[in-house]
């Protein structure tokens, strides 16, 4: 059967990258559509996604779903194969409990900690450090957080694993680092040493540059409000 | 076997009222106990030692925490009675996107109308008019969100409905003359059992307000 499988997205977009890699890892061609989301959105983005006019979009076969974590759910059980939920509801229950943990605590407070003004910085980087830790203790001993291999909630972790190390990278940050939180920081160097990973991912000497002048942006804002 | 279903909960939550509607819908018998959120019992703070929070569902021993998380998870364990998700994906897909909506306006805007005076009062009062009148569109001509038949984003979105006198009274408006349908869908949810007995009584959800409004010294 004819599937048409496109994804509106943004090529330095964590949330963007999510549904990409997800459509990756169960083997479906899709084509993709970048989007000047910081310029002029298109037509069609604001078609397909009128509440939240944001990326990603998945349109498959001519209808759009939104929302990087309902996208997942999607994708999930629209290609049965090479799951990457746990089967048993318990342990479902479970891993959407820590995706939820890592998109409204983990990831928010990370990025704030990574643009924040020295006098308040030390604040949300404790913060933003209790909340690793509790991610931490969500592996478990596992080598992913899907266990042998990569499950959801890798996927959604993606956005701490990868895209918040480049983003301390350039703040001078250690947020990440091997000595605090061991688990964590071999998880995210397993992560990204996967093949259909490592191919999929923003390259990181054209992201850094991007995310650096995202961070002044953020900062010449603040100091404004 | 023997089935061992408890709700740690607070009767005002609107999260909390989500998995009680559930838990009705589905007909099972569970233990309800009460927790006082200024002295969390030994047992909250063991089934959910990341957020500390209610609602948390303990079945046979084990919690499930985040109230959707906990609708979905009854859903799918009790699921051969009064689904709440829609089996087909795209379906699913779109009642996830709704409950996820409400879940990112409802509470905060709420919050702030019955929080907040003077201007900020205002944008908040508008911002909530504006998300009740897109619910009420994507409601359209159905009797539920779920179709024919209570669904995952009814349960989601109805609890809020015993707070809409409380944000009435503080924000000095009607919502029902805003969003007449929405109303009436309200209101034919309430005619549900599981929604009745689920949700308190809108005059104690507003005495509850007051008395919190007296405690953080909010006008």
């Amino acid at each position: 059967m004819g599937e048409e499988v496109k994804v509106f997205g943004y090529w330095a977009s964590p949330y963007s990258y999510r549904a990409e890699l997800a459509l990756k890892l169960k083997g479906v061609s899709y084509e993709y559509i970048n989007e000047d989301i910081f310029g002029n959105k298109s037509d069609l983005l604001l078609k397909y996604n009128p509440v939240h006019k944001k990326v990603p979009i998945l349109l498959h076969n001519g209808k759009s779903i939104v929302e990087s974590v309902v996208i997942l759910e999607y994708i999930e059980e629209t290609w049965k194969h090479n799951l990457y939920l746990p089967q048993d509801p318990y342990d479902k229950a479970t891993a959407r409990f820590w995706i939820k943990f890592i998109d409204e605590k983990c990831f928010p407070t990370l990025w704030l900690a990574a643009w924040s003004p020295e006098n308040e910085r030390e604040k949300v980087t404790n913060e933003a450090c209790e909340y690793m830790k509790t991610l931490e203790s969500a592996l478990n001993g596992k080598k992913f957080f899907g266990g042998e291999t990569i499950g959801m909630v890798d996927i959604v972790a993606s956005s701490v694993g990868y895209f918040i190390r480049v983003t301390q990278e350039i703040m001078g940050l250690n947020l990440l680092s091997a000595d605090k939180f061991p688990q964590l920081f071999q998880w995210s160097e397993d992560f990204a040493n996967c093949s259909i990973v490592k191919e999929s991912l923003p390259p990181r000497d054209k992201l850094l540059p991007f995310v650096k002048g995202l961070i002044a942006k953020y900062q010449q804002d603040n100091a404004k409000a | 076997m023997a089935e061992e279903v408890v709700l740690l909960d607070f009767r005002p939550s609107p999260f909390g009222m989500r998995s009680r509607i559930a838990l009705a819908e589905k007909g099972i018998k569970y233990e309800y106990k009460e927790e006082d959120l200024r002295n969390k019992s030994a047992l909250l703070l063991q089934m959910n030692p990341v957020h500390k929070k209610i609602p948390v569902l303990i079945h046979n021993g084990k919690p499930v925490c985040e109230s959707l998380i906990q609708v979905q998870y009854i859903d799918e364990v009790w699921h051969d009675k009064a689904p709440l998700l829609p089996s087909d994906p795209y379906q699913k897909a779109t009642a996830r996107f709704w409950a996820d909506y409400v879940d990112k306006k409802i509470y905060d805007l709420g919050s702030r109308v019955w929080k907040t005076k003077g201007e900020e009062q205002a944008t908040a009062k508008k911002e909530f008019i504006e998300t009740l009148k897109l619910m009420e569109k994507e409601l359209g001509d159905k009797p539920y969100f779920g179709g024919e038949s209570l669904g995952y984003v009814d349960v989601a979105f109805i609890p809020f409905y015993s707070w809409f006198y409380a944000y009435e009274k503080c924000g000095n408006f009607s919502i029902e003359a805003e969003c007449p349908k929405l109303i009436a869908w309200a209101k034919r949810c309430m005619q549900k059992e599981s929604v009745a007995k689920s949700l308190p009584d809108q005059q104690k959800v507003y005495d509850f307000i007051l008395e919190m409004k007296k405690r953080f010294g909010i006008e």
